[in-house]
């Protein structure tokens, strides 16, 4: 017998509906690009070691974006990557940046020296506008984050959090919610009490959901034919709520409209930011997430 | 008009006892007008001994908050826009109270609010919001509220002085050519700075000089009737140390770290 998903049928040809730019409330800066010191399996643009798609952002090209985003009124920056700590000008651009507008880093964490801890917390007590890190875990134990992060990763990113902790810097501690249950209750106090071994007595979470897509996709499965959103499936007022209609993301090659879709290259909306302020098609898969989740990568 | 003297708060949270404090400190400064920017429920005991001083004070203007919008519309939630389950279960447990102990009268009496209010004081634009000019529940932090983008804010909302609420920490921030942005901070729980007072600000309309004020009131009482009510004991800490005990998620880092949870 041959089983006919009719929901596909139904919703493949529709058109996908349309979002307005309202204004650059977040500037996204990909500043590493797709390179990253880790290869986790679960990563939803493929970084690693040897993904150079999207290569460094030169400290011109930082300044640059954000001087047109903070004509642009922005309200915040976000760096992210693969792994920004492996930028050598990441603190000209942390401190460019602290000039303008409050810094949030997505980081794992495990490239920050004592030094570099000593040195983000300085800034976090004397910048004009608020520095905040996140850093990535995805398990309580090292059997549960190894399978994903990467071999000795566990040891490496507690290491970090407690070297953050005790130079005066409390990062928000992200994870991504690959493990079903992680989300759940018990799965945070799992991570409250770890935190908590650890000294760590003011504990900030994050949970994630993934993206069905880059190395995700290959891990757990792709998405299906009707998950995608078609006209007249975003609800009142949703368009406020998708971090699309208030954010853009640049890379080394241009600007996209969030951090998710940097490896389509059709999405790819232009060189400037002033090129970006426009209304875009959520046309994507991975848009689908986005509505029936809630997501937003914001802090 | 000239020289007028208005003092305006937000978020009262059932602490009618500040309210009466604040209410006699506005009798002995001499203010002619008080606004209010929303926020009546939530948090501390009997939401209904708030409504009579509101009713009974001449000269109060009224505008609905997020909290007021869902218990006015008997809603499910407060729509605070925590993100934390733990935020969430206490404040679950402070709505479902308030909207159970707050009378069909009054919910009604809350539909009546007004969304924002618009003044001209010495010839400024003046705005009154409770989140953010563009949402009921935008948080405006001072640490997460650069100067651009207030600038950008102001323009899109054509107003040059902007008063809002709802993240319960005041702050003032002025542009050189006179632009004011200013968080009143609330008067229905300390501001997370270890002090058990509450704040609001008085604006001289001539000169538009803006001032934040401490309240002192009778918060020992406040905690007492809480815990006899069976609110929960975390919100019950907050109001006698001064330290916030929840909500923390939504602090920006650096808001967060200058308290002690
Ligand atoms: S999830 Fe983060 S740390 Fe892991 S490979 Fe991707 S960018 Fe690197
Ligand atoms: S993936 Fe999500 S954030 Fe990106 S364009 Fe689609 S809806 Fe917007």
């Amino acid at each position: 017998m041959i089983e006919v998903d009719f929901r596909a049928v139904d919703r493949k040809d529709l058109p996908p509906p349309t979002l307005d730019f309202l204004h650059l409330d977040t500037l996204w800066l990909q500043v590493t690009g797709t390179l990253c010191n880790l290869a986790c399996t679960h990563c939803f643009i493929s970084c690693g070691p040897k993904n150079d798609s999207h290569p460094f952002m030169s400290l011109d090209d930082v300044r640059g974006a954000v001087e047109s985003a903070a004509a642009m009124g922005v309200q915040e920056i976000y760096f992210t990557g693969g792994e920004p700590f492996m930028h050598p000008d990441i603190k000209e651009m942390i401190e460019l940046c602290l000039e303008v507008a409050p810094l949030n880093i997505l980081t794992n964490g495990i490239l920050i020296t004592p030094e570099m801890a000593d040195w983000l917390a300085h800034k976090f007590k004397t910048a004009k506008y608020s520095l905040d890190l996140r850093v990535s875990l995805d398990g309580t134990t090292p059997k549960e984050n190894d399978a994903i992060r990467g071999r000795k990763t566990f040891d490496k990113i507690i290491a970090s959090v407690e070297l953050l902790w005790n130079a005066g810097i409390n990062p928000v501690i992200t994870v991504t919610t690959c493990h079903a249950d992680l989300s759940a209750v018990e799965g945070r106090m799992k991570f409250i009490e770890l935190l908590a071994e650890h000294g760590i007595t003011q504990p900030r979470m994050k949970f994630l959901s993934p993206f069905k897509i880059g190395r995700e996709e290959r891990r757990d499965q792709g998405y299906a034919d009707y998950q995608r959103l078609v006209e007249g499936d975003l609800l009142e007022g949703e368009e406020h709520d998708l971090q699309c209609s208030s954010c853009r993301m640049v890379t080394a090659k241009g600007v996209w409209p969030c951090p998710i879709l940097i490896e389509v290259p059709e999405a790819r909306m232009g060189i400037s930011l002033d090129d970006a302020a426009i209304p875009i098609k959520l046309d994507h898969p991975a848009c689908y997430t986005c509505h029936v989740e809630g997501v937003s990568c914001r802090t | 008009m000239s020289d007028m003297k208005v003092l305006i708060f937000g978020g009262i949270y059932n602490n009618y006892l500040a309210l009466e404090a604040l209410l006699e400190a506005a009798e002995k400064e001499g203010v002619d007008q008080i606004y209010f920017l929303g926020d009546v429920g939530g948090f501390g005991p009997h939401p209904d001994k708030v409504f009579p001083y509101l009713r009974d004070t001449k000269n109060i203007f009224l505008m609905q908050g997020n909290y007021d919008h869902s218990i006015g519309n008997r809603l499910e939630d407060c729509a605070c826009g925590y993100t934390d389950p733990r935020d969430n279960y206490f404040a679950q447990i402070s709505y479902d109270y308030t909207l159970e102990n707050t009378s069909d009268e009054n919910k009604d009496f809350l539909k009546s609010f007004a969304p924002e209010f618009r003044r001209d004081w010495a010839g400024k634009r003046i705005l009154m919001a409770h989140g953010s000019p563009r949402r009921v529940n935008e948080f405006l932090w001072e640490s997460t509220s650069p100067v651009g983008f207030l600038d950008y804010i102001l323009k899109a909302s054509d107003s040059d002085v902007l008063f809002v609420t709802h993240t319960g920490i005041p702050w003032m921030r002025e542009f050189r050519d006179g632009r004011k942005v200013v968080n009143v901070g609330a008067i229905g729980r300390p501001a997370n700075n270890g002090k058990t007072t509450v704040d609001y600000v008085i604006v001289n309309t001539n000169t538009l000089d803006i001032t934040l004020h401490e309240l002192a009131y009778d918060h020992v009482r406040l905690a007492s009737e809480m815990a006899a009510e069976g609110l929960p004991e975390p919100f019950v800490q907050t109001i006698l140390t001064g330290w916030w005990t929840t909500c923390l998620e939504v602090l920006p880092a650096r808001e967060r770290a200058r308290g002690i949870h």
